[in-house]
């Protein structure tokens, strides 16, 4: 890959920035699950590993969580941006060197981001942990790139109409940008007070709302028509999608701080504005499962499809949880519990990661093309992802509801620590089945790279039958 | 050409967002900006100095640059007992808290207060200075707000520290520093809820607690005790640092990690510690071996766990 950087655009092939990311993705998936791994056993058995400053919880878990958000989520959604952009604009990507820039300086910027934060340089605010001076990185040579790309491709288009999919994208990489850059300000301007705390939640709030769950969402809305072969079963149902996100997604940042003296009508507002959120989720689920339509078999005979459909169904439980645990009738209750740890990996290891696993599948055999090489290894990643993400995640609700229940029946904290016991030990190892699930893939899809089937002229991966 | 519906849609979008961002940043901004700070957030920023995560005086979050608060029982430069007072002393070069740099930061009747009684305008960074706080009526209201002692009552930095001498200074501002770096806000909050634990963990924060704080690392997620009034609750130093160097010492259950790095190589007498023979000690301990544990070094006095313990403490 690296060979392509100081090549002249028109040498380099068309999808060459994307297998990069693709590439990188995986690997950073290994990797952040693997953390999330350690981390997880550190919380389990508080011996394991001790005695050294870098490998203490309190230096790997931002490392985790980063390295998900950032590397793994973050460079599947680019390396999707980057090959379904001009797919469905009938084009090419507008700068093949430009997206091999970025995916380089976003492996180089977030390694160095993330080997800072491990050795304690921290903002010392959640999921903005980022110095400044990394955050002004990331701005500068990861955000605004790839969002040049997607918007000039999506202007070079030759086709009429931008569909779903690209609007999502090309809204996305702006809501993006402003949202990093005014999330970070407190640190540029050394802003301070409840107005901080409040930003890092705003900013939290909103790369989740206007940056993961719409691009994931704008994902589906490529996979499943393309490889279903149905059009997508309403347009205007997609507009709704998309109008409610922008509007409903964007205001409830305040829900994360129900407890904190913010200003009450802030609290009341942030808590039906989050309510509303429903909206765009029923719009996107209700849409995707109606497109399926007399092509269920595929669920269960095309890897895509089944990653896809798996994560628009985690979606249904994901955001009926989100709109009710976010009210105060109940948010009191499980409020900074195991349970929103549950909810979050609900939403990224379940939801979205299924999503992008999805796009990474398809358009890795698309651009290489060469066929899967392992419809077995396919479906054991599958299985040990989705029955590794239950056991996390119903440990960790469990867990929840207990410390829920010590906190309002004033238990001595010792008590609950002990009782939540037995569920790190199950959540370390659902994590662990899904970091291991994540090595047979990067094994997968290096083997489909070398001894894929070629795909012929003129065909689709997912018309070929898969051969082990 | 179906140029236009994206005309429409994307100035739609531009009023979406906007919108949105006004009342979710710009009214809220306005409203939390409008209440005056309490004492809670003035002790907080004067001893917490400029900023408690990453900055150019500390990149390497080691507490350089932050100030040390005292405790003061007789006037530093006459010599007679006055009544007890905490002083924050920033050293020649130590970067001034946000309230000082901007003081409309602080809030109605603190501002005006701080600067016309307080003179804290006249704290010049380059010689330090001294600060306390001090309280008056404005408009009717009893009104917590800052004094630059160097101004008003002549105190100088060294001075002070000499008064007071090691044992009343506390170095709480880098101990916030330890308490941000080594990530105690992944398991600890800083925020009794207003439901309901607060009765156990003693009462929530106001709104103008936070005045001038910077990061505020409340923590999001509960594994531990909340720890806003720990230093109510536990004053003894050496239950926190058998606690630090090995929390299964005090309690066998605990998973909070072991801090026994932030002794860092020497202990009070300068004698190098040996945490591999500590280490053996305790597992013949663990394992049952031996009935009593090794003993918890001594810290030296610049070591990152006095920081961290100074901190903890000054948590009333
Ligand atoms: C992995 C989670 C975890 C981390 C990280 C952690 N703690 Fe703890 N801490 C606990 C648990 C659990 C308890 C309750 C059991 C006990 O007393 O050890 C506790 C107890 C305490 C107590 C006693 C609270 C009381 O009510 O008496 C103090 C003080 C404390 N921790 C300080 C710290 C500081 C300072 C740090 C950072 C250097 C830190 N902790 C990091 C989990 C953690
Ligand atoms: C794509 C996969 C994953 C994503 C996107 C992800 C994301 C996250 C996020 C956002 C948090 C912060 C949660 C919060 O503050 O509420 C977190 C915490 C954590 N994750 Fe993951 N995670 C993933 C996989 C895993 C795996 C496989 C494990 C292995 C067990 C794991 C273990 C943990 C642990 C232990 C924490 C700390 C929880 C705590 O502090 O209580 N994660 N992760």
């Amino acid at each position: 890959m690296l060979k392509y950087l100081f090549r002249r655009n028109e040498d380099i092939p068309p999808g060459t920035a994307a297998v990069f990311f693709g590439f990188s993705s995986i690997i950073w998936f290994v990797v952040g699950t693997g953390l999330g791994s350690f981390n997880a056993a550190k919380l389990a058995f508080p011996d394991f590993v001790t005695g050294s400053e870098l490998f203490s919880f309190g230096h790997m878990r931002q490392v985790h969580v980063l390295a998900v958000i950032f590397g793994w989520i973050s460079m599947a959604f680019a390396m999707a941006m980057m090959y379904i952009t001009p797919a469905l604009g009938n084009t090419k990507l507008w700068s093949e060197k430009l997206g091999v820039w970025n995916c380089f300086l976003w492996n180089v910027g977030l390694s160095l981001g993330l080997t800072l934060l491990w050795f304690g340089m921290t903002s010392g605010r959640e999921y903005s942990d980022f110095p400044w001076a990394i955050d002004l990185y990331i701005a500068a040579f990861i955000a605004l790139p790839m969002a040049l790309n997607v918007w000039m491709t999506i202007l070079k288009r030759r086709t009429q109409g931008i569909y779903t999919t690209n609007w999502f994208f090309g809204a996305g990489v702006f809501m993006v940008t402003i949202v990093f850059i005014v999330g970070n300000s407190p640190e540029f301007f050394n802003l301070t007070g409840l107005s901080e705390a409040y930003l890092t939640w705003w900013f939290a709030h909103n790369v989740l709302g206007l940056w993961i769950t719409p691009i994931a969402a704008a994902i589906a809305y490529y996979t499943v028509p393309k490889v279903t072969g149905n059009p997508l079963y309403s347009h205007r149902i997609g507009h709704l999608h998309f109008w409610s996100v922008v509007v409903f997604y964007s205001t409830p940042a305040a829900h994360h701080l129900m407890s904190a003296p913010l200003p009450e009508w802030l609290k009341s507002f942030a808590s039906v504005e989050g309510v509303l959120i429903l909206v765009p989720a029923i719009a996107f689920v209700s849409n995707l499962l109606l497109t399926m339509t007399g092509k269920w078999h595929m669920f269960v005979e095309n890897v895509e499809i089944k990653y896809t459909i798996t994560g628009v169904m985690l979606a249904i439980p994901l955001n009926m949880q989100g709109g009710f645990q976010q009210t105060r009738a109940i948010n009191w209750y499980i409020h900074g519990t195991g349970w929103i740890v549950a909810h979050a990996h609900l939403a990224l290891l379940g939801f979205s990661t299924f999503l992008e696993a999805a796009a990474v599948y398809y358009g890795l055999q698309t651009i290489l093309r060469r066929k899967l090489y392992s419809l077995a290894l396919a479906n054991f990643h599958f299985w040990f992802l989705l029955i590794g993400f239950a056991i996390y995640w119903i440990s960790m609700t469990i867990a929840g509801l207990i410390q829920g229940a010590g906190k309002i029946y004033e238990v001595p904290y010792i008590d609950v620590v002990i009782a939540e016991h037995p569920y790190m030990i199950a959540r370390w190892i659902g994590g662990t089945m899904v970091f291991t699930g994540n090595i047979v893939w990067l094994y997968n899809m290096y083997m489909t790279a070398k001894a894929g089937t070629e795909i012929p002229e003129g065909r689709l991966p997912h018309e070929l039958a898969y051969e082990r | 050409m179906a140029f236009r519906e994206y005309k429409i849609g994307s100035r739609l979008f531009g009023v979406a967002l906007g919108g949105s961002m006004v009342i979710t940043l710009y009214m809220p901004t306005v409203d939390m900006t409008s209440v005056a700070v309490t004492e809670m957030g003035l002790t907080k920023q004067l001893s917490y100095g400029r900023i408690g995560g990453f900055s150019y005086e500390d990149p390497f979050l080691r507490g350089d640059g932050k100030p040390k608060t005292v405790v003061l029982n007789k006037d530093p430069k006459t010599n007679e007992p006055i009544e007890t007072v905490q002083a924050f002393v920033y050293e020649a070069g130590t970067p001034f808290p946000s309230g000082i740099n901007h003081p409309r930061t602080l809030g109605p009747g603190a501002t005006e207060l701080s600067t016309a009684q307080g003179r804290i305008e006249e704290a010049n960074h380059d010689n330090g200075a001294v600060f306390v706080i001090s309280r008056a009526t404005h408009n009717g209201e009893t009104v917590n707000y800052i004094e630059n002692a160097s101004a008003t009552r002549g105190w100088q930095p060294s001075q002070v520290l000499n008064a007071a001498g090691d044992a009343n200074t506390h170095l709480i501002g880098s101990g916030k520093i330890m308490f941000v770096r080594e990530g105690c806000w992944w398991c600890h909050t800083l925020l009794p809820e207003q439901t309901q634990d607060w009765q156990y963990f003693g009462i929530p924060p106001r709104l103008g607690d936070y005045n001038g704080e910077s990061p505020t690392a409340f923590g999001s997620d509960r594994k531990a005790p909340d720890l806003l009034h720990v230093g109510s609750r536990n004053a003894s130093k050496e239950w926190m640092m058998m606690h630090f160097f090995n929390p299964r010492l005090v309690q066998p259950h605990s998973i909070m990690p072991r801090y026994d790095y932030l002794w860092g190589e020497n202990d009070a007498d300068g004698k190098a510690i040996d945490y591999d023979a500590w280490r053996t000690a305790y597992n013949d301990y663990a394992h049952g071996k031996t009935v009593i544990p090794p003993d918890v070094p001594n810290y030296a006095a610049d070591s990152e766990i006095r920081y961290l313990i100074d901190f903890i403490m000054s948590l009333k």
